[in-house]
């Protein structure tokens, strides 16, 4: 088996991450419904205001999971490679 | 930071974690920047505690002042919070994630300080997450014994292996969510301060330690806590 030339694995490499956080698109669409149900909440029921912001942080954040793996794969590819 | 240069180089060697030496010689011990960071913030905790302690012995329970105010507020927002996710039964879970909340917290901080933060290293993450991971199973055999095993088998048997992965998953979730986040803020902050022109290095640094250490470290360090009673609430039985 021949072996790839190491510029090509690094050129992979960084292509690879940048697919990788394409991850955070659908993070962001669903922390776009998280906000605006949220919005929606506390426009019909202003006094629950508290407890639905702290609510909706703990939703977004993990919400936010699915991007942040994106992120940890993009950053083993560039830093931690496993394939150089 | 001394890196005027830009350049992938010195961009990627200011992320690598740096490396001091091997501990009491042995070869596979090795003392790192995460390391240190850890035990400084381990000792500055520990001074605050004790200071906190001895000062102690001189409050007033009846008419509480100054740091002794701070402090029963500090505790009593952070107990009834446990409790009112583990319900007054289990309260006393707080105790062991009153410093482990406290130790995050404050990792997450650091960065404020121009300290490497020690959450960006994947293994005290994983330290963390593998603690909540034994709480999580050795509480549940402990206090509801058999049904503990009943449960992987529900709802057929034929769920065992899913079952299996099912509770593996949170404790990689935990430690990965945590480190993504801290080391995400880290490679932006290094990214601003190395390769951005340098009108970004005038008062943007500050919006950017704001965000992603005040905000995000403070809120992840409290999922990292809501999730981990999660977890061990939903083990236990009522």
């Amino acid at each position: 088996m021949e072996l790839l030339p190491l510029e090509l694995v690094m050129a992979f490499s960084a292509l690879g991450a940048g697919v990788a956080v394409c991850a955070g698109l659908c993070t962001a669409i669903g922390q776009g419904f998280v906000a605006g149900k949220t919005v929606e909440g506390i426009a019909r029921q202003p006094e629950a205001r508290g407890s639905l912001m702290s609510t909706m942080l703990i939703g977004c954040a993990i919400s936010e999971t699915s991007g942040i793996y994106g992120l940890v794969i993009a950053l083993i590819l560039l830093f931690a490679n496993p394939f150089m | 930071m001394d890196g005027m240069e830009s350049g992938s180089g010195t961009v990627a060697g200011q992320l690598n974690i740096e490396f001091y030496g091997y501990l009491f010689g042995f070869e596979n011990l090795w003392l790192t920047e995460s390391l240190r960071n850890m035990w400084i913030i381990s000792a500055a905790m520990i001074v605050v505690a004790v200071l906190i302690r001895i000062g102690m012995s001189k409050w007033d329970p009846d008419n509480p002042t100054g740091v002794q105010n701070a402090v029963e507020a500090i505790i009593e927002t952070f107990h009834n919070y446990v409790r009112s996710v583990m319900g007054d039964k289990y309260a006393y879970y707080g105790n062991w994630y009153f410093t482990v909340f406290f130790l995050i917290l404050f990792s997450n901080l650091s960065g404020l300080v121009l300290l490497r933060n020690p959450t960006a290293d994947i293994t005290l993450t994983f330290a963390f997450s593998l603690t909540t991971f034994a709480i999580i199973h050795v509480s549940g055999i402990i206090r509801s014994k058999g049904n503990y095993f009943k449960g992987y088998l529900a709802p057929h048997p034929v769920m065992l292996p899913l079952n299996i992965i099912g509770e593996i998953a949170p404790a990689i979730s935990l430690a990965m969510r945590l480190f993504g986040v801290v080391v995400g803020g880290l490679t932006v902050s290094v990214l601003v301060y190395n390769v951005a022109p340098w009108p970004a290095r005038i008062g943007f640094p500050a919006l950017i330690h704001g965000y992603f250490d005040l905000f995000s470290g403070v809120l992840h360090a409290f999922i990292f806590l809501t999730l981990s009673l999660v977890f061990i609430r939903n083990k236990l039985p009522e």
